[in-house]
């Protein structure tokens, strides 16, 4: 079973990699990007758990290690493969 | 007395500690690897600046799970002088041993240059030789250094005077300019509520000497030594 996991930078806090291509994007001539927020994409491979127990466990990791809950939100979802 | 300088992986400011504390201050100084689970004897730990375990995932978050953390959370929790510069303050917030989280600078790039900074109190056992409102110059040398906190929690850290330094112009004065990587509210240094870890992204360990024309760092050590002189003395 694999995992997507998104990392994204939690509203209000700033994001300058975001804001330089923002940037970037009007001067290629993209004049209708109005913001752009860059994050994380991971991809976890379990093995060996049900479906139910692998969401509870993510969470947890997420909230541990793979996202900083001051700065950063996080969702995940699965694909079987 | 004596430092412990914990080193991780990635470390590279540690010897620039063990120079102040053994050969500038006088003191004993040791390393403590991150692989270790204890140590003893230590009065005032010291997290170096560098870039622990690659700064992957994120600046400091894999430090934290180090097997010596442990150990450091014990001693911070029984009051010991936890000082985190640079990298070392990145690892102290991602282990939740200091409010806030460091992210990247407002302008993108890694800066490597001197600031001012403004010692805001001075009833910590590191800036206890330096009165409030002296500005410092201190050099700066980092890519995620701007300091960012939820709004609650800053308001929470004035309330309790929690902010140690500030970036400031030379005049002292808290400016849009004098912010080089964009930290809310200027911070440059935060310290934990009883006030016996702090947290730094600028490098007195870089600036304790005049051979290297700049000594104001030093002030920090010798507050750290005094602090402990005097809880001897205390003691005794």
């Amino acid at each position: 079973m694999k995992a997507r996991v998104y990392v994204t930078l939690k509203r209000g806090v700033l994001d300058p990699q975001g804001k330089a291509v923002c940037s970037g994007l009007h001067q290629l001539g993209y004049r209708e990007v109005t913001d752009v927020r860059i994050g994380k994409y991971m991809e976890v491979t379990l093995g060996g758990l049900p479906r139910q127990e692998a969401e509870k466990r993510l969470h947890a990791m997420c909230e541990k290690l793979l996202a900083n809950p001051v700065i950063e939100d996080y969702r995940f979802e699965f694909h079987e493969e | 007395m004596k430092f412990g300088i914990v080193v991780f992986p990635g470390s590279n400011c540690e010897h620039d500690i063990y120079h102040v504390a053994k050969h500038l201050l006088g003191h004993e100084a040791s390393f403590i690897w991150h692989k270790d689970t204890a140590f003893a004897g230590v009065d005032c730990l010291v997290l170096p600046g560098g870039f622990a375990h690659g700064d992957y995932l994120r600046c400091g978050a894999m430090a934290r799970f180090s097997p010596i953390m442990g150990a450091v959370k014990q001693f911070a929790e029984r009051g010991g002088m936890v000082f985190g510069i640079c990298n070392g303050f990145q690892v102290l917030t991602e282990a939740g041993l200091l409010p806030g989280a460091l992210v990247r600078n407002a302008g993108l790039q890694y800066i490597c240059r001197d600031v001012r900074l403004r010692a805001e109190r001075q009833d910590t056992p590191f800036t206890c030789r330096i009165r409030p409102g002296t500005v410092l110059t201190i050099p700066i040398g980092h890519g995620e250094g701007c300091y960012f906190a939820p709004d609650h929690v800053i308001q929470e850290l004035e309330k309790r005077r929690q902010v140690v330094f500030r970036y400031c112009d030379p005049k002292g004065e808290v400016t849009a300019d004098a912010n080089p990587n964009g930290s809310l509210h200027a911070i440059a240094g935060v310290c934990n509520e009883k006030g016996n870890v702090l947290g730094m992204m600028p490098h007195p360990d870089r600036c304790a000497e005049e051979v290297l024309g700049n000594a104001d760092g030093r002030r920090m050590f010798d507050s750290i030594v005094h602090a402990w002189t005097q809880a001897r003395r205390n003691r005794i």
